[in-house]
């Protein structure tokens, strides 16, 4: 069995709608719903799902950027949400994070060497006279050159910037790197380099990445398992492989049916959901996909379906009553 | 200028960086007359503030009932006041309390508002709330009416004019500086340094403040030129500087009363007033337009 890193159980963050006169919270975003599973060490596990589904906050709410509402965040054995401000700023030398946007993520202010050097020094990784010397190794990891090193920003290409980024968080030595949409921003042949880097990172510094993506190709070529969240809520979690050989929610079949093939004769039936998804304010009861789900039934307006077990022994999991039923056939699209 | 520039040149290509930016800042800023009129201007008032006293030709204290109010001459270059003291030697003189008034008030506001519209726009909710109501409440008032207020209760003195000046224009400040926090503090950028672990107070000052400066600058050139002309005001109304004090609000108040006989009186010390205070308004425009990334040319 592998070493559990990082164990999230019941996340939730809710942002309050103020309003009125006297600012008052009047309702809730339910970003994140009860989100809970767990990564293991070493591993690459990818959480999908369309805008505004919650993948983001999970992952701002694992680094408290944004305070979560409630939950448990376990990494390496303690509880994340239990440490005071200032034991979590030490702990975060242990979980980095690479944002989306290369543009926005690097002080437009600070050289690549401040920016890096900066991070050394907030976390103390390295001492002040070797910090030169570690920072042109970082460099030359991401694949950039120790002569770049005086340059600012503004003077790189998206995908060196981006590179820029992963070193800022290598720089800190972590154990897992939380990447937020960190390729959605660059271009596909950029895509693919920044991907087999960050590939090569996780062999060479035992890494283990959450990857966080709308971009269904991408998770295939990086993730060992993923995990599908619709609306704040987790619908399925599976390794790669069995996800998408054999999607098991209605969600992710209609999900997976939207990936673009290259081969026409072998293009699969696309399902086509109708409606938006609902708001996150004023969630549909019972399951959530239940507005917008083929086979919905009655049952489905009422009880929240759990995350459960559906295909034996390999751990694929699914929120959904009917697994089996639709599978089998039993059950047919009704709209 | 050119000794430092290339001073930094030889040295590490980061310096040389900066000095590019200021370099671009310095073009821009010299297309632009008026401002470099102004800079210049303020240039020569320091200077006459700070070596001038020691040139005038006359004691800008010593009374003289012989020689009052004559009319500018070649021995009285703007003539003499009420009480025979000579003008010219009292408006140079005065030169160092404007400016002293001018640029300690604008600096104790400064240093005042940006601390608390840093940590209005850094921490929000109820601090923010709470900070920003209270900088509403000071912003209501007119400014002059506000120092007056203040002079009023702490008694009519060059310092207590000093601190009521500072206290009008603290909230200018504090909006500013929010306004520029609120936009940084968004930026995927502080979340990274955030997510390294950095504290509240370096995320502050190394990666916020210096978003704030520009704008900050303008205003301050800016305010220096109303809190001069409010300094001016208090003076006249003779809640500022005590009489035997070359101050020139307060000989505009004495020359009030001789406009008639001896215009000169009043005149003077008014036009110093103006032509300073301009000096400081058309800088202040011209660095806005300077600091303005998208004037760009």
């Amino acid at each position: 069995m592998q070493k559990e890193i990082l164990k999230v159980t019941d996340l939730k963050q809710h942002f309050p709608i103020k309003g009125g006169i006297f600012g008052r919270t009047i309702n809730h975003v339910k970003a994140v719903d009860g989100v809970s599973f767990t990564v293991y060490e070493g591993e690459t596990v990818s959480i999908v799902g369309e805008s505004g589904c919650g993948k983001s906050t999970t992952g701002r709410a694992i680094l408290r950027l944004d305070e979560p509402t409630s939950g448990e965040v376990e990494f390496d054995g303690i509880d994340l949400l239990s440490l005071n401000k200032k034991e979590m700023r030490k702990k975060r030398k242990d979980l980095q994070v690479i944002f989306q946007d290369p543009y926005a993520s690097l002080n437009p202010r600070q050289t690549v060497g401040e920016i890096l050097q900066e991070a050394m020094s907030i976390q103390n990784t390295v001492p002040k006279e070797k910090q030169h010397e570690r920072i042109v190794e970082l460099l030359e990891t991401v694949g950039l050159g120790a002569h770049q090193m005086d340059r600012y920003p503004h003077e790189f290409s998206g995908g060196q910037r981006q590179r820029i980024g992963i070193a800022r968080a290598l720089a800190v030595e972590p154990q897992l790197i939380i990447c937020d949409e960190a390729v959605s921003a660059l271009d596909v042949s950029i895509q693919a380099q920044v991907i087999n880097l960050l590939k090569k990172l996780q062999k060479e510094y035992k890494l283990t990445y959450l990857f966080i993506s709308h971009d269904l190709g991408v998770v295939r070529h990086i993730s060992d398992r993923i995990i599908v969240m619709y609306l704040g809520k987790i619908v399925e979690i599976a390794d790669k492989k069995s996800l998408f050989t054999n999607p098991q929610h209605p969600y992710t079949k209609s999900l997976l049916s939207a990936i673009p093939s290259i081969h026409p004769e072998k293009r699969r039936e696309r399902i086509i959901l109708t409606g938006d998804v609902p708001s996150p304010i004023d969630p549909p009861q019972g399951c959530r996909f239940h507005t917008r789900c083929p086979f919905a039934t009655e049952r489905c307006t009422r009880e929240v379906p759990e995350l459960r077990n559906v295909v034996t022994d390999n751990g694929h999991q699914a929120a959904c009553h009917y697994v089996e039923d639709i599978e089998a056939g039993i059950m047919q699209p009704v709209r | 200028m050119g000794q430092p520039a290339i001073n930094e040149q030889k040295s590490i290509p980061i310096k040389k960086k900066k000095s590019q930016r200021f370099k671009d800042f310095y073009k821009k800023f010299k297309k632009n007359k008026a401002a470099v009129i102004g800079a210049i201007l303020i240039f020569l008032f320091i200077l006459i503030s700070i070596i001038g006293p020691f040139f005038v030709p006359y004691d800008p204290g010593a009374v003289s009932p012989t020689n009052k109010l004559e009319p500018p001459s070649s021995d009285h270059w703007f003539g003499t006041d009420h009480h025979g003291r000579d003008i010219f030697s009292r408006i140079i003189k005065g030169m160092s309390y404007t400016l002293f008034v001018g640029f300690s008030s604008v600096f104790l506001g400064l240093i005042v508002g940006t601390l608390l519209g840093i940590i209005s726009g850094y921490y929000g909710g109820r601090t923010d709330s709470f900070i920003m109501r209270c900088m509403d409440v000071l912003l209501a008032f007119p400014g002059i009416l506000l120092a007056l207020a203040i002079v009023s209760v702490l008694g009519g003195s060059l310092r207590n004019v000093i601190i009521a000046i500072a206290v009008f224009s603290v909230p200018v400040f504090a909006r500013i500086v929010r306004g520029s926090t609120l936009a940084v503090r968004k930026l995927e950028y502080i979340d990274a340094i955030k997510a390294l672990g950095a504290s509240d107070s370096r995320i502050i000052f190394k990666h916020i403040l210096p978003n704030t400066i520009s704008p900050l600058i303008v205003q301050a050139t800016l305010t220096i030129a109303t809190a001069i002309l409010t300094a001016s005001g208090l003076s006249f109304l003779g809640l500022g500087a005590k009489p035997p004090t070359p101050e020139w609000g307060a000989m505009l108040s004495d020359g009030r009363n001789y406009l008639y006989q001896a215009p000169h009186v009043a005149f003077y010390p008014g036009m110093a007033i103006v032509i300073v205070v301009i000096a400081f308004n058309i800088l202040g425009d011209g660095l806005r337009d300077a600091f303005d990334p998208k004037s760009k040319k």
